[in-house]
């Protein structure tokens, strides 16, 4: 098992030196950015928009408890079931159980990356039970047997030939080169899978507490389907998605709609508040809601980190991201990539193994800005480095800072290095790039800057020698 | 479906969310208060978001424009003879063979005047077949200006998959349901729905279903009905 920081340096060399890849998935983004700004100046006031957005969130998380069990109280006075799950396991074994008890024999899945954290359609086809995905982008990667790249764009880093040919290889159709076509091929393909399905597995984008609902946010119309027609629905929900009040929607909605794919308003934002209730001619017979916390708690008892769960997952931070931009979005290793995924990962599995995340960013901020509920991104980063080095300081990083601290201590000690430093510059080709290299992490691929052979303090003496003021 | 563990597993989850928030976070949200804390009545939240026009014309206007971008096919007629006209002209058009639709005021005057066989989704219903269904004819609970948006549910539109399942979906609406915004439209659903409980199913649908998964190239009908018709009557 190669540690996660390796594999990640390796991958970051890899992808960042893919070049037709990386301007695919630059100009994809381009696309968006433009859309996106459109739909944000159709705001009265964007920020206000973002700080209320922020309030609201506040608001849930920091009540958390009180407000999930509103939501549970009120979501099983309609006959919803609500099972809170503390880790994968228990969500799995819960889902499991409920499939086995009812005699399930397909399973269609729309979008939900809490299943990606928990490996949920592994452990379902181990006991023979059929998943399908339903959102394109997803099922897409489910053929290829890849987690998604984006977690709101699923297959973005692919084109329509190598998708042409994953479908021909699959599912036998013909080749074509028309996204349109591709989109149909998936269409027929998908229709009989919701008809035969006897559960539906669906994500949720919120949970209200004062209604009991969850909240569905889609373009496709696959999640839809996925909730109507199978016998059963289960939503896999983290705990964090919490809003206190319906209303709250009406202003969450066109953010994440707008801050994720540039649309004021996603095709389909739909809210469900139970299974079929009497009266109604269709519907699920039963709803279970599961809620997990798989380590959300542990990012919630970090006081000065807590806003990185009012994160409504919109993608928006991966989208102006220049370094999710360059290595691409498998590189990281994670559920979650982008600069929340480096935020929260070393939250959820371990702040040694996934500190090298918060080191690879330039703290440009641009996740900040674009983040619709004003998560402090950057200055998490810089959090989880202080945090990491606190609590696992690097010697060779510790000596390093004391012999520099020596260093500017000693004016002696420094002007003679200032004297030497172009003499030794001078032998530097020699290794330069080399393992042998001190400074190879640098030189590989940089030119290192040459030092000045006449120290200011010296010019300064001159200067005074020849009479300038 | 309760194992012994689903109360202990609750509670467990909880002890550890109330021990996380021992320690108080500091709201960064804003240097400059903009509401007061945890409030949100409506008339805070519309005034962020997109402006509608205060006038009937203003919002009808915005939902014809929003319509374009979306590539829904809105159209105002006079009447439901009109509105039954313009469905059998669609008819025609795309070969339909047979269509599905509830019960309502709406639809009942409409559906009466149709030329294509009619399959009724009020009780029971086979799945398979309104899949065969080439439209899907709904009322709504309201049509929302500042997004383009159909609010449906349940009750008001016949269930969930009526709507979503044939390649066309129509929504028959009255002048009198089109509302101002997103705020407008949850204060509606409160005051019909808030005591009596609410639908199981609520949906905003904004223009046909639609993907960009492929080279984030925008095509229609990805799941879900390939044309939005909204009809507006008197
Ligand atoms: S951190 Fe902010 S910008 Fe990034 S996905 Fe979450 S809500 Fe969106």
């Amino acid at each position: 098992m190669i540690a996660p920081k390796s594999l990640f340096k390796r991958d970051s060399a890899i992808n960042a030196a893919d070049v037709p890849r990386r301007t695919f998935v630059r100009n994809a983004l381009h696309g968006y950015e433009v859309k996106r700004d459109l739909n944000k100046a159709k705001f009265q006031d964007w920020q206000s928009a973002r700080e209320t957005a922020s309030e609201i969130k506040f608001e849930g998380i920091n009540h958390l408890d009180k407000y999930l069990a509103e939501f549970a109280k009120n979501a099983e006075a309609r006959g919803t079931k609500v099972f809170f799950a503390s880790t994968p396991t228990q969500a799995r074994e819960y889902i499991i159980n409920l499939a086995r008890e009812k005699n399930v024999r397909s399973i269609i899945k729309s979008k939900t990356m809490t299943s990606e954290e928990i490996h949920l359609n592994d452990a379902l086809e181990k006991e023979g039970f059929g998943v399908v995905e339903s959102d394109l982008g997803e099922f897409i990667q489910q053929l290829r047997n890849e987690p998604p790249y984006h977690f709101v764009f699923p297959c973005m880093h692919l084109k329509r030939d190598e998708i042409s040919q994953l479908f021909h290889d699959k599912i036998g159709s013909a080749q074509t080169d028309s996204p349109e076509e591709l989109t149909m091929i998936a269409r027929r393909f998908l229709r009989e899978k919701y008809i035969q399905a006897d559960m539906g597995i669906s994500g949720a984008n919120f949970i209200v507490a004062e209604t009991g609902m969850i909240s569905v946010t889609e373009n496709e119309g696959n999640a839809r389907l996925t909730t109507s027609l199978p016998k059963i629905h289960v939503a896999l929900v983290g705990i964090e998605k919490i809003l206190p009040k319906l209303e709250d929607l009406s202003l969450f909605l066109p953010m994440l709609g707008t801050a994720g794919a540039g649309q004021l308003m996603t095709g389909y934002n739909t809210m469900f508040g139970g299974p079929r209730q009497p009266g109604e001619t269709d519907g699920p017979e039963e709803f279970h809601v599961v809620l997990i916390d798989n380590h959300r708690t542990e990012l919630l008892a970090d006081a000065e980190q807590r806003d990185a769960l009012h994160c409504i997952r919109c993608g928006a931070c991966l989208n102006v991201c220049p370094v999710f931009k360059n290595i691409g979005g498998h590189t990281y290793g994670t559920t979650y990539a982008g600069p929340v995924g480096s935020v929260i990962t070393p939250h959820l599995r371990g702040l040694q193994d996934w500190k090298h995340l918060s080191g690879a960013s330039s703290l440009c901020g641009a996740c900040t800005e674009a983040c619709p509920v004003k998560i402090d991104l950057h200055h998490h980063l810089l959090q989880n480095r202080r945090n990491a080095a606190a609590e696992k300081p690097v010697w060779w990083e510790k000596s390093l800072w004391i012999g520099f601290a020596l260093l500017m201590r000693q004016p002696t000690l420094y002007y003679w290095l200032t004297k030497t430093a172009p003499i030794a510059q001078f032998f530097h080709p020699l290794v330069k790039g080399s393992i042998l290299d001190p400074m190879q992490a640098w030189t590989r691929t940089r030119e290192f800057p040459m030092s000045a052979t006449t120290t200011f303090k010296d010019y300064w003496k001159q200067k005074k020698k020849q009479g300038a003021r | 479906m309760s194992s012994p563990s689903t109360a202990d597993s609750r509670d467990a989850l909880f002890a550890r969310i109330r021990e996380a928030l021992a320690n108080p976070a500091i709201s960064h949200a804003h240097e400059h208060p903009v509401h007061p804390a945890n409030v949100t009545p409506e008339a805070t939240l519309s005034q962020w978001l997109p402006a509608v026009g205060a006038t009937f014309e203003e919002q009808l206007d915005l939902f014809a424009r929003n319509s374009v971008d979306l590539k829904t096919e809105f159209k105002v007629v006079a009447s439901a003879e009109e509105a039954a006209a313009h469905l059998n002209a669609l008819a025609t058009e795309n070969k339909w063979t047979k269509v599905a639709t509830h019960r309502g005021s709406i639809n009942d005057a409409v559906a009466a005047q149709l030329t294509t066989p009619v399959y009724r989704v009020d009780d029971q219903f086979d799945k398979v077949q309104l899949e065969t269904c080439d439209a899907g004819i709904t009322e709504c609970e309201a049509l929302v200006a500042q997004t383009g948006s159909v609010c449906l549910t349940a009750p008001s539109s016949g269930g969930r998959s009526l709507s979503v399942l044939p390649p066309h979906h129509v929504v028959l609406a009255r002048r009198s349901q089109l509302i101002a915004d997103l705020p407008a439209a949850y204060a509606l659903l409160k005051t019909k729905y808030g005591a009596k409980g609410y639908p199981s199913f609520i949906s905003f649908t904004t223009g046909p279903s639609r993907t960009g998964d492929i080279e984030r190239i925008l095509v229609l009908g990805a799941h879900g009905p390939k044309k939005l018709t909204v009809l507006l009557l008197p």
